[in-house]
């Protein structure tokens, strides 16, 4: 049974990882265009604006 | 065509485009544009890069989902050249106005997110925990689940908690019971209870059960938040498109100013085809005005110098100017708003299903988990035993599936309906809509198209001809309409010498013969209106009609079908009226009402027992609107109406009426079904929390299980057709 004193606060860290993470999501405006973003990966950033 | 065409004078338009560059640049550096036809990535590249070439643009970023463009430029770049610039690209962009607009972001609804997500991981974590306990987990292992549970669930509940805690303490200090009560309640109970209990090394503890309590109310009401919220925001989004400005006269120079800025007194011109801003008395010597907005008339109206402008009538003619006589609040537009809040009230003293439930509901639950405690008390003479079977019960009983059932019926209800072009602005709309056994239309600008076309039949192909080359000649919104007529149909006949006679008409030579469309009494008709002359024949009346809308007859003849009577109501001449409702097949028709007794006859019509639907688009629609059962008002209304209105269709044609309504039946049966459901599930689970026989692994499948098949139920509405 001592490996819970291992395993318990792994698995609350690797949680709050995944909480923190969508937090930075929802805080950098990811879900403001969904539609936008779904498209612009077909853009083809590589080509020089001019 | 003549070098008289191109110099075409229109003395408002020309100095207000570059007054209106001027405030832009003064107040506003992020410009912000609705760019409808964006559907692409390709839009996104074209617009985007396209726009790096304007000099001063620091960065454009189109938003795919709210078809939106917000463009960072230095101060010199005004909306008018990007836009023009959009317009070169192939893209017709409309500036937003920043004040209306607001702010984009939503405070609230990420805030909700926020406790959400805070609650969603505490819940995976604790219940993991309690997995373990569940399978056996036994002395000091459970009691350190137990700890470790409840040092992750009080804070979370503490914060995840906030929006049931807040809204059921405002509710109590009302004197009242909502369902966030009974949710508080046993969320509060089941932590403490539960902290108790694993002080005592107690085998059952419900933190999951709070956890998950919490979690899956703050999913129905973070729906509930997003489904306003994006109404809010389409809403708020169709009066930025509105012009806000008006260009005044000061010194004998054209200065545009925000509308919000004119003062009483000020001399303001109305270009021609704009709406007139604020109430003033005309200062040009005649005028030709479309009241159709404030009365339902579909014709125009001839005014003399002096007469009394109102705030929301059309200038047909040459521009003119008026002077100020009462501005921003005063206007006559703005009155009509204390006529809406009258007749408001009844709408805002309707009881949504969701209250309804939660009157029986609340108090019912109270009641149950009380008896639970006394009888078990009387039997047993054991305080804790009772308490948790007590709690047991409100655990069980709690609504999760109830506090789901509309929330998540309706954001698909609304969903639906946005896809179909309608936007729903108000909460109680569909329940409402649902019950509706009569509709009523308005003609002008609701049943008919906004704007006139012409009637051309009693003229010969040359005479059409004719009558087109002329009318391209000019801006004036009937020669417009004549244009877009004709022009579909046939080409221009060659005329020469073109010229714009201001406040007159339009002239010119067509094979030797002078030919002229123009008001009538410049060419020394007996009619009134517009009319067309050539050579030295009698002048003729240029005949304008209105146009049905798109969709308005199967709207119509559906509603029909469906055992619901269609009447008109309207403000326009009978003659008008009758020959629409002839096309349109309705029998029902009150033509010449005033705006006042518009209203009033909706209340006829209800106490006679009816739950009237109203569409209408006019400001003498408004108070009818916002005093109907229910109602729908077409985008292209105004400001005022559109808010009146429960539902704005946000398309050109009426087809979508029928469809909202069988989506507003569907919505209230399935949140019915949805009650059904959830009170299922309390029907099995109740008998075993009374016995005493509940345990948190019970309580944690009874919510899911319910919260699970009452979200699959409500899916439901998006595939009514």
């Amino acid at each position: 049974m001592n490996v819970l004193v291992v395993l318990i606060p792994v698995s609350l860290i690797l949680g709050g990882v995944g909480l923190v993470g969508f937090l930075w999501t929802v805080r950098n405006a990811q879900y403001d265009d969904p539609e936008g973003s779904a498209a612009r990966i077909l853009l083809d950033d590589d080509a020089p604006i001019d | 065509m003549s070098s008289a065409v191109s110099a075409s004078p229109c003395p408002g338009c020309i100095p207000a485009t570059q007054a209106s560059e001027e405030v832009a640049k003064k107040i506003k550096a992020n410009l912000r544009f609705s760019v409808p036809s964006v559907h692409c990535a390709a839009c996104i590249a074209k617009i985007e890069q396209g726009l790096q070439a304007v000099p001063g643009v620091r960065d454009a970023r189109v938003n795919l989902s709210l078809k939106r463009l917000s463009v960072q430029a230095d101060d010199t770049v005004g909306e008018a050249q990007i836009a023009e610039h959009l317009a070169g690209l192939g893209f017709a962009a409309y500036p937003l106005d920043q004040e209306a607009l607001g702010n984009d972001t939503d405070p609230e609804g990420r805030a909700l997110l926020l406790r959400l997500a805070v609650a969603g991981f505490a819940m995976m974590n604790v219940m993991l925990l309690s997995v373990a306990v569940w399978s056996g987990a036994t002395d000091a292992t459970r009691d350190l689940f137990h700890l470790i549970s409840a040092t992750i669930a009080v804070p979370v509940v503490a914060f995840s908690g906030q929006p049931f805690f807040k809204s059921a303490w405002s509710a109590l200090r009302h004197r009242r019971l909502n369902m966030d009560v009974p949710i508080s309640l046993a969320i509060v109970l089941a932590v403490g209870m539960s902290i108790f209990e694993a002080r005592q090394s107690g085998a059952h503890a419900y933190f999951d059960a709070a956890l998950s309590l919490t979690f899956f109310l703050l999913i129905g009401k973070f729906l509930e938040h997003k489904t306003r919220g994006a109404a809010r925001s389409a809403a708020r989004e169709l009066s930025a498109l509105e012009v806000h400005r008006a260009s005044v006269m000061i010194d004998g120079q054209a200065e545009t100013r925000a509308v919000s800025e004119l003062a009483v007194g000020d001399h303001i011109l109305v270009p021609s085809g704009m709406r007139v801003p604020v109430d003033g008395d005309l200062l040009s010597v005649t005028a030709q005005m479309d009241r159709s907005f404030l009365t339902g008339e579909s014709d125009e109206v001839e005014v003399q110098a002096g007469a009394a402008l109102q705030a929301g009538e059309v200038n047909l003619g040459a521009p003119l100017s008026l002077r100020a006589t009462a501005v921003g609040e005063d206007t006559t537009l703005r009155r009509v708003a204390a006529m809406v809040e009258l007749a408001e009230t009844g709408r805002n003293s309707y009881t949504s299903l969701a209250a309804k439930a939660a009157q029986i509901y609340a108090p019912a639950v109270h009641l149950l988990a009380l008896l639970a405690f006394l009888g078990w008390l009387v039997a047993s003479h054991d305080v804790r035993m009772s308490l948790n079977i007590a709690v047991a019960v409100l655990i069980i009983t709690c609504p999760c599936a109830l506090g789901l059932a509309v929330p998540a019926v309706s954001t698909g209800a609304i969903g639906r309906l946005f896809s179909a072009g309608l936007l729903v602005r108000h909460a109680t709309a569909l329940e409402r809509l649902a019950e509706v056994d009569l509709a009523v239309f308005d003609k002008t600008g609701t049943l008919t198209r906004p704007g006139f076309d012409v009637a051309t039949s009693g003229l010969s192909a040359v005479e059409q001809a004719i009558l087109l080359g002329l009318a391209q000649a000019s801006d004036h919104p009937v020669s417009k309409a004549i244009a877009e007529t004709l022009g579909a149909q046939m080409k221009p006949a060659p005329l020469e010498r073109i010229e714009e006679i201001k406040g007159a008409g339009v002239q010119a030579y067509f094979g030797g013969d002078r030919v002229q469309l123009g008001r009538a009494d410049w060419l020394g008709a007996e009619f009134s209106g517009t009319g067309l002359r050539i050579g030295s024949s009698q002048a003729r009346k240029v005949e304008t009609t209105e146009t049905l809308r798109d969709g308005a007859k199967s709207a119509v003849a559906t509603l029909q079908k469906a055992g619901i009577p269609v009447h008109i109501l309207t403000g326009d001449r009978r003659e008008a009226a009758v020959d629409i409702a002839h096309q349109l097949g309705v029998l029902d028709i009150q033509a010449g009402v005033r705006a006042e007794e518009k209203l009033a006859r909706l209340k006829d019509l209800e106490e006679r027992g009816y739950k009237v639907l109203m569409v209408g688009d006019g400001l003498n629609d408004t108070a009818a609107l916002a005093g109907a059962h229910a109602s729908m008002a077409p985008s292209t209304a105004l400001d005022a109406s559109r808010n009146a209105a429960d539902i704005v269709i946000l398309r050109q044609d009426l087809a979508s009426i029928p469809l909202a309504l069988a989506v507003a039946r569907s919505t209230v049966k399935l949140s019915r079904q949805n009650f059904a459901i959830a009170a299922g599930y309390n029907l099995i689970a109740i008998p075993i929390a009374l016995a005493g026989f509940a345990t948190p692994l019970l309580a944690a499948l009874a919510m899911s299980a319910s919260s699970l098949t009452v979200l699959a139920n409500a899916m439901r509405v998006r595939l009514v057709k």
